[in-house]
């Protein structure tokens, strides 16, 4: 309990140092957001009006102490180009996100960890070596670029191999722009290439881990005892090699989710899905640094949480955990 | 001789070869924008209404996309080395100040790195581009800055074992300084395993500087990188999906021989330490860590 709470404390510290992180960079930049925001032709007086009213008009320690109150509180500011807050362009954003991280990272656990084990079971042979090259070309590959080619070959390439109708997907969009209600159906097959795109290189990471896990399990001496006292195989398989193969995959389960998000960003951007990435990227172009230092924060808490679950499913699932020292 | 290790360097060799030899030996008809009607947009293997022939054909521009491809590899390539060089420069540093010092300059330095690896490395690449302005030289300070943490923690993990073993003790003893201490009989322990994260750095730092240059936040047009190639290309997907696909092809070639190369490196000095000592850390384990683009 004790290596517990000092986890979540070292979380709040690191929540902390993001925080005041993210303040130094704003301020670090050059310029000042508010030399940006007033047109042209105002005169130095209205500028001071819009920096007093921005409140950077204040000293540097007021200012932080003003950003990490209102973080605390959960006021993120105003959005520069969107009259409304930060909290709320985020909360618009974040179902479109949720929804594809969300069946994308169950995906990646599930296909990956599958295909780990059924790679490793044929240790050294072809199919292996094959889908260990694959898994290493397709890792390696940019979302972006695996975007722009599935959809080149499952728009006009599915057209040119006069592939049946259902084939044909469509490049863009969360539905059909002629549908008045929006149904589940049409946004599943809007979803699908979004999906693929952002599941693959962690499908790819998670398969090569399970399978190299699933081999050190294989090679410890309580299965080698097992196969010697004559139990069957699918038996030792299960009961002794892949219980304790899984266990170490949990960690996969926080260090995957940057990879998600990052991907999350250019598929939003590639298929126009308003998820978080997207508005991230607006945001950038417009120069709305509250809504990208807000996304920043809910990211990075995004990555910190993850992390710590992680660590709190693996006490709970490997009783060898919580008699280590804590870290 | 790992085979991997043969592999990459055989690949990343002969990239860096055409990079610097297929631009230059090119005509100047292949890199200018000329006559743009006659020329844009020839399929592969096909030949402009001017007569002359294009291995990948042409862009929408008219310039020829094989010799387009080496000449964004040279800004690809370059940008990824250099700043995968600086942040491994960083790394070996800050990772020999705190692994030698202990202590709170040590607690500073692996808190700041862990705040860093908190937020997605595309993350803070797209808010500092887009904070300081895109351009080429911002792309690899930001590399070197946001790509330090693995290599600090390595050569961090190795001061600290090294510090304690007594030939250190030894030169500490017979009063040599401890800067001289560190440069001679310390640092050249971690240069290995320091090398081999920095060599699978530079495959991320290729799919990251792609990844902002495909946004519009790095190298900028007209100067030509693959990620703002693929950009290029996008629009003309439907009807010469090539100018996009292409660089990607490359692309993923370089990621995947810096991948081998740093595996294999990475394995035969663990199957050499097996023998002698204990490794602090695996390089491994780091790679799981999506470069995310």
């Amino acid at each position: 309990m004790r290596r517990f709470s000092l986890r979540v404390f070292d979380a709040l510290v690191l929540l902390w140092l993001v925080v005041t992180f993210t303040f130094a960079l704003i301020h670090l930049a050059p310029g000042d957001p508010a030399t940006l925001l007033v047109a042209p032709t105002a005169t130095a007086d209205e500028a001071a009006r819009l920096r007093a009213q921005l409140g950077l008009d204040a000293a540097l320690p007021v200012q932080y102490v003003r950003w990490v109150g209102g973080v605390l509180r959960g006021d993120l500011g105003e959005s520069l180009t969107r009259a409304m807050p930060v909290t709320r362009v985020i909360a618009e954003a974040l179902p479109v996100s949720l929804f594809l991280g969300g069946v994308s990272v169950l995906l990646t656990f599930v296909v990956g960890t599958l295909l780990g084990v059924w790679q490793a079971l044929r240790a050294r042979r072809l199919v292996d070596r094959v889908l260990s090259v694959l898994g290493t070309v397709l890792y390696s590959a940019p979302s972006f670029w695996l975007a722009l080619a599935l959809v080149t070959v499952f728009t006009s390439g599915m057209v040119w191999l006069e592939a049946p109708a259902w084939l044909r997907l469509p490049a863009f969009g969360m539905q059909d722009p002629g549908a008045a209600v929006p149904s589940w159906g049409d946004r599943w097959r809007h979803a699908v290439l979004p999906l693929i795109v952002l599941s693959v290189p962690g499908i790819a990471g998670v398969t090569r881990y399970a399978r190299q896990s699933f081999r050190d399990a294989a090679l410890a001496p309580h299965v080698t005892s097992a196969v010697a006292r004559g139990l069957p195989t699918p038996r030792v398989e299960w009961h002794h090699i892949v219980r304790n193969a899984l266990t170490p995959l949990v960690v996969l389960f926080g260090l995957t989710l940057p990879g998600v998000i990052a991907g999350s960003v250019f598929v939003e951007q590639v298929f126009a899905w308003p998820g978080l990435g997207r508005t991230m990227i607006t945001a950038i172009a417009g120069r709305d640094y509250p809504v990208v230092l807000g996304l920043t924060l809910v990211y990075a808490a995004a990555v910190i949480l993850s992390n710590l679950l992680a660590d709190v499913l693996l006490w709970w699932l490997d009783p060898r955990q919580r008699d280590a020292r804590p870290a | 001789m790992d085979s991997r290790v043969v592999f990459g360097a055989v690949v990343l060799s002969l990239m860096v070869v055409l990079a610097v030899v297929v631009p230059w030996f090119a005509p100047a008809t292949t890199t200018d924008i000329g006559d743009v009607l006659a020329t844009r947009l020839v399929s592969p293997f096909g030949r402009d209404s001017l007569g002359h022939w294009h291995v990948l054909g042409t862009d929408a521009f008219g310039r020829d996309l094989f010799v387009r491809l080496w000449v964004g590899a040279r800004i690809s390539l370059a940008v990824a080395v250099a700043g995968s060089a600086l942040s491994g420069a960083i790394g070996i540093a800050l990772g020999a100040v705190a692994g030698w010092s202990g202590g709170w300059i040590d607690r500073i330095i692996a808190s700041a790195g862990d705040a860093l690896l908190a937020i997605p490395r595309l993350v803070l690449l797209l808010v500092i581009a887009a904070l300081w302005g895109p351009g080429l030289w911002v792309v690899i300070v930001v590399l070197g800055l946001t790509g330090w943490m693995a290599v600090m923690r390595l050569v961090r993990a190795e001061v600290q074992v090294v510090r304690g073993l007594s030939y250190v003790e030894g030169a500490d003893a017979l009063g040599v300084p401890s800067p001289r201490v560190l440069a001679r009989h310390v640092l050249p322990n971690a240069v290995g395993s320091a090398t081999v994260a920095i060599t699978l750095g530079i495959g991320n730092a290729i799919v990251l500087e792609s990844g902002l240059s495909f946004l519009g936040l790095g190298v900028q047009p007209p100067t030509a990188s693959w990620g703002n190639m693929i950009a290029g290309g996008r629009e003309w997907l439907l009807t010469a999906p090539w100018i996009a696909l292409a660089p990607g092809v490359l692309l993923i070639a370089t990621v995947v021989a810096c991948t081998m190369l740093g595996e294999g490196l990475s394995e035969q000095r663990a199957s050499r330490a097996r023998s002698t000592e204990p490794q602090p850390d695996d390089v491994s384990a780091d790679r799981q860590v999506h470069a995310g683009a």
